[in-house]
């Protein structure tokens, strides 16, 4: 194995593995509450935080995780307050976000699109040793959130209205979500870019479910897809010469493809055996289709 | 009577600018079942979801056991079912894991004990469904599902049940098994105010009926009695008339 020999690529394979963890990891419950694309307007607000990173000369995983948590909290706020316009104004913080950041990176000096680049779609050989060190400390706080209140976060993710009535601080919990998914886009974005970040959030946890009854598996096998497709996508980006981002992105909706065609017949058994099982039970009761959801705003 | 349970002293609610509650009284004592009864749109979910307080009052005042509902931290003494066709979320999940969910205002840090598991064993056993603990909710039909809501009220061994519509989309044989979980409850003494459509199979245990009609409380007292076909079984009380004010209370009573 001499692809551990390289100092550079011991740090990109860390990167990637704590990115595999944390992305999965707080994906679920941005699914959960059927915001799947949250992470992907965080991303985009996370770029203005890198062009003031540049202009300011400190270190842009620093300042990008700054700007992109103020960002998840003023999206938490639109979604108590917006109600109506609330995905207009969303727009206009994405929007606003990836323009201010083109605007500030254009403004450093010596300053161009080209350095937003390794940002947008990740650039894993480039990580520094500083990097990785911030890098640790966010998949920390990420991994201490999502295991560490899990029960907490499933009943606010689950059912709001719920959740109020058995007193735990919604609004907070709901804050601290929001906060987690922008330390999360921070600590993927030098491995698969602010543009690809959303991907290992959603996807992971989408192919799961093709698998999974439980919450708790689903949490599990996502972080194993993880884990599985970045660091694999890495070690493919080292001997073919392939971006490691767009990589790993594409080895997780294969993933996905696979598990769903592995699944069908999986479904199928379960509910010959469940048939099975209740045949001389209820004969009143018919299942419902499981399209059926709550009615929710969609947001992002 | 003893001590009021809930209380609400001139209630004013709006939604958007448009009033919802207009000055509504209701108490609710100890050991009562209370239905919240009224036509679509006349402000039944609203007072109830203003007592939990997801919606904002304007005016008036709303106590739960004596506190003002702002001050209330106790909610472990509440169980709630709110309205809905469904127990799933955007991820699966099992049924055990929903109805833990309702335990979390007992546990301390959200670290489930074994007498919590046992808890909530327990309330999947009063609503029929322990053998369902392990499936996913997504395989359940729509009774099913809300008797695993009602699960996760009785988990937290509640005082006191507030259930939005908790009849709604329930086939017969479920609507038998819910109607004999809260025949069981309200023998151990717990306090319920519900919000049904109709009376239905629950008609034995209601203590009271409150009528509700464009957010002002229009009867107050011992559940009316359906009369004519409104009593044949398998009605349903959909009315295409709006209530005359003529004859309120017997007419577009249940629609």
């Amino acid at each position: 194995m001499d692809i551990l020999n390289y100092d550079f690529m011991q740090r990109a394979l860390l990167a990637a593995v704590l990115v595999g963890i944390t992305a999965p990891a707080v994906g679920i419950y941005l699914v959960q509450r059927r915001q799947a694309l949250m992470g992907d307007g965080i991303g985009h607000v996370a770029m203005t935080g890198v062009g003031l990173g540049f202009l300011l000369s400190t270190n842009p995983v620093w300042m990008a995780t700054a700007v992109s948590v103020l960002g998840a909290v003023i999206m938490e706020l639109i979604r108590w307050y917006g109600k109506t316009r609330g995905d207009i104004a969303l727009a206009m913080l994405f929007y606003g976000g990836m323009a201010g950041g083109v605007m500030f990176i254009n403004l450093a000096p010596g300053g161009s699109n080209a350095n937003l680049t390794s940002y947008l779609f990740g650039s894993l050989s480039t990580v520094s040793e500083s990097d990785v060190t911030a890098i640790c400390v966010l998949a920390a706080f990420v991994v201490l959130v999502t295991l560490g209140l899990r029960r907490q976060l499933f009943a606010v993710s689950q059912d709001e209205e719920f959740a109020r009535v058995t007193g735990l601080p919604v609004r907070a919990l709901n804050l601290l979500t929001a906060v987690t998914a922008a330390v999360t886009v921070t600590v993927a974005m030098r491995v698969v870019g602010l543009l690809l970040v959303s991907a290992l959030m959603v996807v992971p946890v989408a192919a799961a479910q093709q698998l999974s009854r439980s919450f708790a598996a689903t949490f599990a096998i996502a972080v194993a897809i993880g884990v599985s497709v970045t660091i694999g996508g890495t070690v493919t980006s080292y001997y073919q010469d392939v971006p490691p981002g767009a990589t790993i992105v594409l080895l997780t909706i294969g993933a996905f493809i696979v598990l769903t065609a592995l699944a069908t017949p999986l479904a199928r058994r379960r509910a010959r055996a469940l048939a099975a099982a209740q045949g001389a039970g209820d004969p009143a009761e018919c299942a419902i289709p499981a399209t059926r959801g709550p009615e929710r705003k969609v947001g992002v | 009577m003893s001590e009021p349970v809930i209380s609400l002293r001139g209630v004013t609610a709006e939604l958007g600018s448009r009033p919802v509650l207009r000055g509504i009284d209701l108490t609710v004592h100890r050991g009562e079942v209370v239905a919240l009864l009224g036509a679509n749109g006349s402000g039944k979910s609203t007072a109830i979801r203003s007592v939990i307080g997801q919606v904002p009052v304007s005016g008036g005042e709303i106590e739960i056991f004596g506190t003002p509902r702002r001050r209330f931290r106790d909610w472990k003494r509440v169980g709630y079912v709110p309205q809905r066709t469904t127990a799933a979320g955007g991820v699966p999940a099992t049924v055990t894991e929903i109805v833990a969910s309702g335990r979390l205002s007992r546990a301390r840090f959200g670290v489930l004990r074994k007498a919590d598991h046992e808890a909530v064993r327990h309330a999947l056993e009063l609503v029929g469904m322990a053998d369902r603990a392990k499936d996913s909710v997504n395989a359940l039909s729509g009774g099913q599902h809300q008797r695993v809501l009602i699960a996760r009220a009785l988990a937290s061994e509640p005082e006191l049940l507030i259930m939005d519509e908790p009849m709604a989309g329930v086939d017969l044989a479920s609507q038998e098994v819910l109607a004999q979980t809260l025949r069981e409850q309200v023998a151990a003494g717990t306090t319920v105010l519900l919000v049904l459509h109709e009376l239905g199979p629950l008609e034995p245990l209601i203590d009271r009926a409150v009528v509700l009609r464009d957010g002002c409380v229009l009867h107050d007292g011992p559940p009316p009695r359906a009369v004519g076909q409104h009593a044949l079984p398998g009605h349903d009380h959909v009315h295409p008339h709006a209530a005359h004010d003529a004859e309120p209370i017997r007419t577009g009573l249940l629609s």
